[in-house]
């Protein structure tokens, strides 16, 4: 499987296609719609000032760029387990400390400017934990536009504060009961809305999969991550990195931070999904390394599935981690070798949670935390001089209740 | 001819009653629907996310998975249903992820085994009919498409290129069994699809009364009806056969009466 193209930055094709993932595939009625889309969003690409609004709201209402942050402490902590002279310098690209709380604010910022631009005039969102869905209610807000918000009814019992955020930020809150009653069936639930509200509505799609385009303009929107760590990192090491590690549910924070390190060959990428309970039994949400390729939600990716093509439910401690697919770039990625991909268990992630915030004095969400017990097991691996950078895209505010409950903590 | 070309010819529209595989007891709902005068079956393939349904089909393929029914138990279904009524056309609805399971030719030798007469494929639009379509083709099973208030005349031909059997016209921009169109627009969208193609032109979602298949028959070849059978299953469990066999006859009935 392993044909190197000479670049792996110019997908996807012109059908939307990264290599044999990607992809329309979407009832007859949207189709008119997304080809719609693709139309505006060439345009818009070509257009300085789409660019320069986007480039503005993210410096001055999201807090871009986002700080570069060499964690001192924690090198120092895992050099503790290494040999002499490893012990690979981590340094976080820090993605928390925008405006909501986590890097899904980039996309949205995006996608509400790609709306205005089609004069739709109102908008709708899937959300699992709810941070999608509070970034989207934001820039509702922002632009004034009425916004509403599918969730699977167990994530609205579950995420109460964040159910809250999106209604003072003026958005409709959705409980979507049908099927299991989480993200896939919230996502579901959005194309039905859509399906039906073509005419006015566009739909903010959280991640980096749908049908083309938007797995690639989410990656762009996101893009702006990579662009700004690599000029950060050579302004501050002098050098490219020699890892980015990042945590994978639909794969958009990651691939925001390896796009634009695609083709610096030196340049490795690790790709980390949630294991769950373990990659042995059904209960991960590790599509990539526990799945195979099908048919879902608009693209062909890899998914977790039965031998009839049946969906089946993810689990991971981190409810935006926990979705049966995953953006098809990183099904791709994966089958031409050019990003590494691991898991991560829940009880591992709880880890690296805690880690963080006793040596570093940052409490992150259980996404990156995920990332944060991939860096604890290959920074040791590493030599001193070698150079690891991770994206820490969310903060743990929203995740202090599961952790607590996880650690047997009564609040 | 085959099955769905005689089907299409008679002097009366086509009526196509849709029920979801494996919900309730399935042989005996398909052969009240056969007995109640249906022209064509159309059977849906259940998914766990059947994203261009409304909660009645819904809940029909929750129940349906939820009894275990595999793709196996569909194409047995199928087959004996064939064996039983060797001149009624069948044909499959369902998602892309469960047919290309196992690979396109598998499925499409499948469905010739089984006696199927087409199949339509809600997610796959023609921009991704390789995934499918040329399968279905080769194997002589009739790819079934789908056009939408949305395809407009520029998309048409795209859409009609490498379709089969009988072309679906969606009349709402919708999930099934919700909204019903203005009798006016599917007049309309009708004309301009029968003008586009010699395929027939079968008309559904939304339709639920024998007074809205009624009026639909007048300028369509065929009227498809789901949600409301789908209903009758889930309400009346092993007693369905009777109610759906009795809803059939109804919007028979009120079809050919006012084609007469």
């Amino acid at each position: 499987m392993n044909t190197q193209p000479n670049s792996f930055r110019t997908q996807p094709d012109d059908r939307g296609h990264f290599g044999e993932f990607g992809g329309r595939y979407v009832a007859e009625t949207l189709m008119p719609l997304i080809l719609d889309l693709e139309r505006e969003y060439r345009a818009a690409q070509k257009d300085p000032a789409f660019q320069a609004e986007f480039d503005d709201l993210l410096e001055h209402y999201v807090g871009r760029p986002s700080p570069l942050y060499f964690a001192e402490r924690l090198t120092e902590h895992l050099r503790k387990e290494a040999e002499p002279g490893m012990g690979a310098q981590v340094w976080f690209k820090r993605d928390e400390l925008n405006h909501t709380g986590a890097h899904k604010i980039n996309n949205c910022i995006g996608q509400i400017l790609l709306a205005k631009r089609m004069g739709k005039t109102r908008i709708i969102a899937e959300t699992g934990a709810g941070q999608h869905g509070v970034a989207t209610a934001t820039v509702c807000a922002r632009f004034g536009l009425p916004c509403v918000i599918y969730m699977g009814a167990e994530d609205v019992a579950r995420q109460s504060p964040n159910v809250f955020r999106m209604k003072l930020l003026g958005a409709e809150v959705v409980p979507v009961t049908s099927g299991g009653a989480t993200l896939k069936d919230a996502m579901n639930e959005g194309l039905r809305d859509w399906v039906a509200n073509v005419h006015d509505t566009f739909y903010i799609i959280g991640t980096a999969a749908g049908p083309h385009p938007y797995p690639e303009l989410v990656r762009d929107f996101q893009s702006v991550i990579g662009t700004e760590a690599r000029a950060q990192l050579l302004a501050r090491t002098g050098r490219l990195p020699d890892l980015l590690i990042a945590c994978i549910g639909g794969g958009s924070n990651a691939l925001g931070l390896f796009h634009p390190f695609l083709d610096d060959p030196d340049v490795k990428m690790l790709g980390v999904e949630a294991a769950g309970h373990g990659l042995d039994g059904d209960e991960h949400a590790a599509s990539l390394l526990g799945g195979s390729p099908g048919v879902l939600h608009g693209n062909k990716t890899y998914l977790l599935q039965d031998e009839d093509g049946q969906i089946t439910e993810g689990h991971s401690i981190s409810a935006g981690l926990d979705y049966p697919g995953i953006g098809p770039e990183h099904a791709w990625l994966k089958d031409t070798g050019r990003v590494e991909y691991t898991a991560v268990t829940d009880d591992e992630a709880l880890e690296g949670f805690q880690l963080l915030c006793r040596t570093e004095g940052i409490i992150p969400a259980l996404e990156p935390s995920h990332a944060l017990a991939a860096v604890a097991k290959r920074a040791p691996q590493m030599r001193e001089d070698e150079i690891i950078c991770m994206n820490l895209c969310g903060r743990g505010d929203k995740d202090i209740f599961t952790v607590a409950e996880k650690l047997g903590v009564q609040m | 001819m085959t099955r769905l070309q005689t089907a299409f010819s008679q002097p009366h529209p086509a009526f196509v009653a849709f029920i979801t595989a494996g919900d309730g007891d399935t042989a005996a709902n398909l052969d009240a629907l056969v007995a109640g005068g249906a022209d064509v079956i159309e059977l849906g393939m259940p998914f766990t996310d059947p994203m261009a349904d409304g909660p009645a089909i819904q809940s029909a393929n929750l129940r349906s998975l939820g009894k275990g029914t595999t793709t196996a138990d569909v194409f047995q279904v199928t087959k004996d249903f064939r064996a039983r009524h060797p001149d009624t056309p069948l044909i499959l609805m369902g998602y892309a992820n469960p047919m290309i399971r196992r690979g396109p030719e598998w499925f499409a030798s499948e469905c010739v085994k089984a006696g199927v007469d087409g199949v339509i494929c809600v997610d796959i639009p023609p921009e991704e009919d390789g995934e499918l379509g040329p399968a279905l083709r080769d194997a002589g099973i009739a790819p079934i498409r789908l056009a939408t208030p949305t395809t407009d005349a520029a998309r048409l031909p795209q859409v009609l290129e490498g379709s089969g059997g009988f072309l679906y016209y969606v009349s709402v921009a919708g999930i099934t069994g919700l909204q019903q169109a203005a009798q006016s627009s599917i007049e309309e969208a009708v004309a301009k699809l029968k003008a586009a193609t010699d395929l027939p032109v079968a008309v559904g979602f939304g339709v639920r009364t024998p007074e809205q298949a009624a009026e639909i028959a007048k300028v369509a070849d065929g009227v498809v009806v789901g949600s409301a059978l789908v209903d009758l299953v889930g309400e009346f469990g092993d007693e369905a056969p009777a109610k759906l066999q009795e809803l059939t006859e109804r919007l028979v009935a009120a079809m050919r009466d006012l084609k007469q």
